[in-house]
């Protein structure tokens, strides 16, 4: 269960103990420990079936561990953004305020407006939401989670099956964010996005985390044999 | 077929005068339109205030014998319409409990009763979309940290396009039934004489014009309401997504 950290070390924003996740007999994360602080961007890598969606779902508190404890830091907000969010059914401004009204948060049209122009969405806001591209959900899905004003965002690949110009939206948006003061958790297994946006690279394999680095350091000189397939191209299975 | 709708036109329709009564606007005929269409309006409104949000509970929330209510509400979708109504003629009887009512033998009876028979098939199907709209909607709704009540109410109004379907049917079954309203209404003419009653009643009497003229509109009644039910889905599938 999430517990809060004391407010003597508020540079950590997040904190797993020997976290391990079961499903049945399978096990998806085995005794992870891992602090994450308030620096712009993480990026979870690994190949797939690593453990990196069960990861951001265990520290937003959309599933509970198995074993271990995660604990963030007092009050804070955080947003998620899913591989495939759902888009729910009326128009791109209403999602928008749905969230913040969800979060009792005060909401008007020009908090709408601005949250829509962050994400580039703002000629769309009156479409239906379902009717947007890939590309274009996932940005929406972006300024939901910005409309809940949190200090940190997980987004889970939130650039698997774009094309590289919706990618290259994406990511424009997620340096934003992140410039903008909130942290940004982000898993992909796309080597040459977690070069352009990594300030520090946590790399799963097998639901064990492997390598915790900064991202130049990380891509320079991998301290693991794994990491060092994984960035030459080689199946890490 | 040409020869056969003529043939059907001919001797039903225009031997039995059941278009002279449509086209003559009469007053008889209008005045049971107008009571089935009320008490059929108002059970379906009824129903759907208890079913829509009992389904939604049942879909959202985990309790002992979830189970078994799942069970008893898909089985009453095939409740008896006779059955119904003899449930409620006993309730409602100068004897039952709810007899100092005075509500057998009125409207309002058939009202509960038509309510009592689709409640069940309004709340079995709202609970199966709503439960496989919260299959989808799980982890979005939890990670936007919206809370048990709002649950409710936004997979019902994201569920509105399937879930008027879904009162459409119940409308469409409520119109068409005749037992329970004959038991509890008591089919007493210009007061709780309804389309399917009077149908039955003239029949037996030998009245077809009447009865035929009635089937008919009933018939234009269901295919409007299931015409409206197929538009309503083709403009959600345009503007909702």
């Amino acid at each position: 269960m999430l517990a809060k950290l004391e407010p003597t070390i508020p540079a950590v924003l997040l904190r797993l103990q020997g976290v391990s996740y079961r499903a049945g007999s399978t096990l998806i994360l085995d005794d992870v420990s891992l602090s994450l602080d308030s620096g712009p961007r993480t990026i979870l890598m690994g190949p797939n079936g690593s453990g990196k969606t069960t990861l951001l779902k265990l520290a937003m508190g959309l599933i509970d561990p198995s074993a271990g404890s995660i604990e963030t830091s007092p009050h804070l907000r955080a947003a998620f953004v899913f591989q495939r969010p759902v888009m729910l059914r009326r128009s791109v401004a209403e999602n928008v305020a749905f969230v913040r009204t969800a979060a009792r948060l005060p909401f008007d049209t020009q908090t709408v407006v601005r949250l829509l122009t962050v994400v580039g969405l703002r000629d769309l806001a009156d479409r239906p939401a379902r009717k947007l591209s890939g590309g274009e959900q996932q940005r929406l899905a972006i300024a939901r989670a910005l409309a809940r004003e949190p200090a940190l965002i997980f987004l889970d690949e939130p650039t698997a099956s774009l094309d590289p110009a919706s990618t290259k939206a994406i990511e424009d948006v997620v340096v934003s964010v992140a410039a903008s003061g909130v942290k940004i958790v982000m898993s992909t297994h796309d080597i040459g996005q977690a070069r352009r946006l990594a300030s520090d690279v946590v790399f799963l394999v097998k639901g064990r985390v492997v390598e915790h680095a900064s991202g130049p350091a990380f891509f320079a000189a991998p301290a693991t044999d794994a990491a060092k397939r994984f960035l030459a191209g080689e199946l890490v299975i | 077929m040409v020869r056969v709708v003529n043939v059907f036109l001919e001797r039903v329709l225009d031997g039995t005068g059941a278009f002279d009564l449509l086209i003559s606007g009469n007053a008889t005929l209008f005045a049971i339109v107008r009571l089935s269409l009320i008490v059929t309006l108002a059970a379906t409104a009824l129903a759907g205030l208890i079913g829509l949000p009992l389904g939604a509970v049942v879909a959202l929330t985990r309790f002992p014998g979830r189970n078994a209510l799942v069970v008893v509400l898909n089985g009453l979708m095939g409740l008896p319409p006779v059955v119904a109504g003899l449930a409620i003629f006993l309730l409602l009887s100068r004897t039952g409990p709810l007899g100092s009512l005075g509500l057998l033998f009125t409207p309002t009876a058939m009202i509960i009763a038509q309510a009592v028979l689709i409640t069940p098939i309004i709340a079995a199907l709202a609970r199966q979309v709503i439960e496989d709209l919260w299959a989808e909607y799980r982890d979005e709704l939890t990670a936007i940290g919206v809370g048990p009540a709002q649950r409710v109410t936004t997979l019902l109004w994201d569920a509105r396009f399937s879930l008027v379907t879904i009162l459409l049917a119940g409308f469409g079954r409520a119109a068409a039934e005749v037992g329970a309203v004959m038991i509890v209404g008591g089919n007493i003419d210009g007061f709780t004489r309804v389309m399917t009653t009077t149908i039955a009643l003239e029949t037996s009497k030998g009245n077809l014009a009447l009865a035929i003229s009635l089937g008919l509109v009933l018939i234009a009644i269901i295919m409007a309401v299931n015409a409206f039910a197929w538009g309503v889905r083709q403009w959600a599938e345009r503007h909702a997504g």
